[in-house]
């Protein structure tokens, strides 16, 4: 679905006459493959170039070296722009910023207007992305009275009304409180379980990338660690290393190791940890 | 503090002239403000009041919503009064010292506050039953022929209604700075002018780098929601006309014929 290939950015520094001072390599020899209906994480702490990274899915940012395809379909080649942007959608961290409608049913219907959709079909969509997120009963409610978990969900009904095949999200919870955030979580995952639809989530809170398949580490623009949840959060150290906390229970399931008990590594839920150790007192 | 306001002054309620297309409003508007300069007779201004009544008692809005309109023009409102009661040269009717009131002056004077109170509440009735959305959208349809002089009109409604969607948000975050400097000891209560003007640049500065922000985020949406412009765009609400628009129009232009045959007969 989303594959890179060495992928390189500099960004161009300015001073304050805006002169050119040399460039910083955002991403740097970024190399990933990301299959249809896959969830995948990307963590890494701020500056990491994750963000950067995303942009480039969406065609927002064009590759200084190597190539992202989405679908197929290189990044770099204008004849595709729309629709990769129609096929990868994308949610950004702040929710008031995205939302372009005075009425959440119009915002919605904001990305189908733009591609074209006839009226009767634009509809049928923003019933359906509204339903699949939960707000149909607030489809007629201004955006500015909606809560922020409630806002970032009616922003991903956006996109889901242009038919996306997959789904970026920059950090979509990083201005949430915790229930928002919670909304915000189980609706990617309903997308994704139900609609089947790549999720990329890109985020700094661990207990939302354990939920994913894969999750990807960023550091200093490159892929620092790669594998599942219980692979990249078995290695604790190396984390800390890299400045980014585990989940804690994942942590003091590690502590409690260190101290000399018996149970496996990489557990990542509270039942996870609780079932390992009634195994243990167990025996 | 802002939460929950609403812009313009849209009164929400269902009645004929809620329903109406917003085109037929805006055009009523305009058409009821020359026929206020078509008619130049007490008659004539009789016959729009009784017009203007009418449209009121059909808009179900409270009438005191209407009025509050005219708290704003008050000011204006005697100025020009007393401008034209002063300084029409006729038959003087009352002298005092300086000042002499002419019958004409009078007969100018009350003219004129009939058709700015006339005029106000007039374009009440249209922002009282209709969105600031809808406006926009009939002004884009309104204005499209413009667009064969390369007048942009879509980017213009487009950024109508961008404003209108963050004019709330602007004033939220205006209070925030507030509260913020108020609690690093910024004076926002001075009386001194001057002093009151300079203590807004630390408000006004972090307010507009907000909205540079703020803007630079919402484009880079609209364009990852493959906005491109007006150019191939449906409409998720097209205006459409009705019956009761056609009828509405037509209701329209007897009213403005009658105005003009009151002026030619009167």
């Amino acid at each position: 679905m989303i594959k890179a290939l060495h992928l390189i950015h500099d960004y161009i520094k300015r001073d304050e006459e805006g002169n050119p001072q040399g460039t910083i390599r955002a991403v740097d020899d970024v190399s990933l493959d990301v299959k249809p209906g896959e969830f995948v994480a990307i963590l890494g702490h701020n500056g990491s170039g994750k963000s950067t990274f995303a942009k480039h899915i969406n065609a927002l940012l064009y590759p200084t070296e190597g190539t992202v395809w989405v679908d197929g379909m290189d990044t770099n080649d204008d004849a595709h722009l729309w629709e990769i942007r129609q096929e990868a959608g994308m949610i950004f961290q702040n929710p008031d910023n995205q939302i372009i409608g005075q009425v959440v049913e119009e915002d919605v219907g904001f990305g189908p207007e733009n591609m074209g959709v006839p009226t009767k079909e634009i509809w049928e969509r923003v019933e359906e992305s509204l339903k699949a997120v939960g707000m149909w009963e607030y489809r007629k409610k201004s955006p500015n009275r909606l809560s922020g978990g409630q806002k970032q969900r009616v922003s991903i009904a956006g996109v889901i009304a242009m038919h996306p095949k997959c789904i970026v999200m920059d950090e979509p919870t990083a201005m949430l409180d915790p229930s928002g955030r919670k909304e915000v979580i189980r609706a990617a995952r309903a997308l994704n379980d139900v609609e089947k639809i790549t999720i990329l989530l890109i985020t700094h809170y661990m207990e939302e990338a354990i939920y994913a398949d894969r999750i990807f580490v960023m550091d200093a623009g490159k892929v620092a660690m790669q594998g599942t949840p219980r692979e990249v959060f078995s290695r604790v150290e190396e984390l800390r290393a890299l400045h980014l906390d585990v989940p804690q229970v994942t942590l003091l399931a590690h502590e409690l190791r260190r101290a000399g008990l018996a149970i496996p590594e990489g557990i990542l839920t509270k039942e996870e940890l609780a079932e390992a150790l009634l195994l243990r007192n167990g025996e | 503090m802002f939460k929950g306001m609403t812009l313009g002054q849209y009164y929400q309620t269902d009645s004929a002239l809620h329903r109406l297309d917003p085109r037929v409003k805006l055009v009523a508007t305009f058409v009821y403000i020359i026929s206020l300069f078509v008619v130049d007779s007490f008659a004539g201004y009789a016959f729009a009041g009784l017009f203007l009544f009418a449209l009121i008692r059909l808009s179900h809005v409270p009438f005191r919503y209407m009025v509050r309109g005219l708290r704003g023009i008050l000011f204006l409102l005697l100025i020009t009064m007393a401008f034209n009661l002063f300084l029409t040269p006729g038959e003087a009717l009352v002298k005092f010292w300086i000042f002499t009131i002419t019958k004409e002056g009078l007969s100018f004077a009350v003219k004129m506050a009939i058709r700015l109170i006339f005029l106000i509440m007039g374009s009440s009735i249209m922002t009282l039953t209709t969105t600031p959305n809808q406006l926009t959208d009939a002004l884009e349809s309104l204005l499209s022929p413009l667009k064969k002089i390369h007048v942009p009109v879509h980017e213009i409604s487009m950024m109508m209604s961008i404003a209108l969607r963050f004019i709330p948000i602007l004033m939220e975050e205006t209070d925030k700075i507030e509260k913020a400097q108020l609690a690093r000891g910024a004076d926002f209560e001075s009386k001194n002018l001057v002093k009151k003007v300079k203590s807004l640049v630390p408000l006004l500065v972090p307010l507009f780098i907000g909205a540079f922000r703020r803007a630079n985020d919402l484009a880079m949406a609209m364009e990852a929601r493959c906005y491109r412009g007006g150019e191939g765009r449906t409409k998720m609400k097209p205006l459409i006309y009705h019956g009761n628009d056609y009828q509405a129009y037509a209701v329209l232009t007897v009213y403005l014929l009658c105005c003009a045959a009151i002026r030619i007969v009167l």
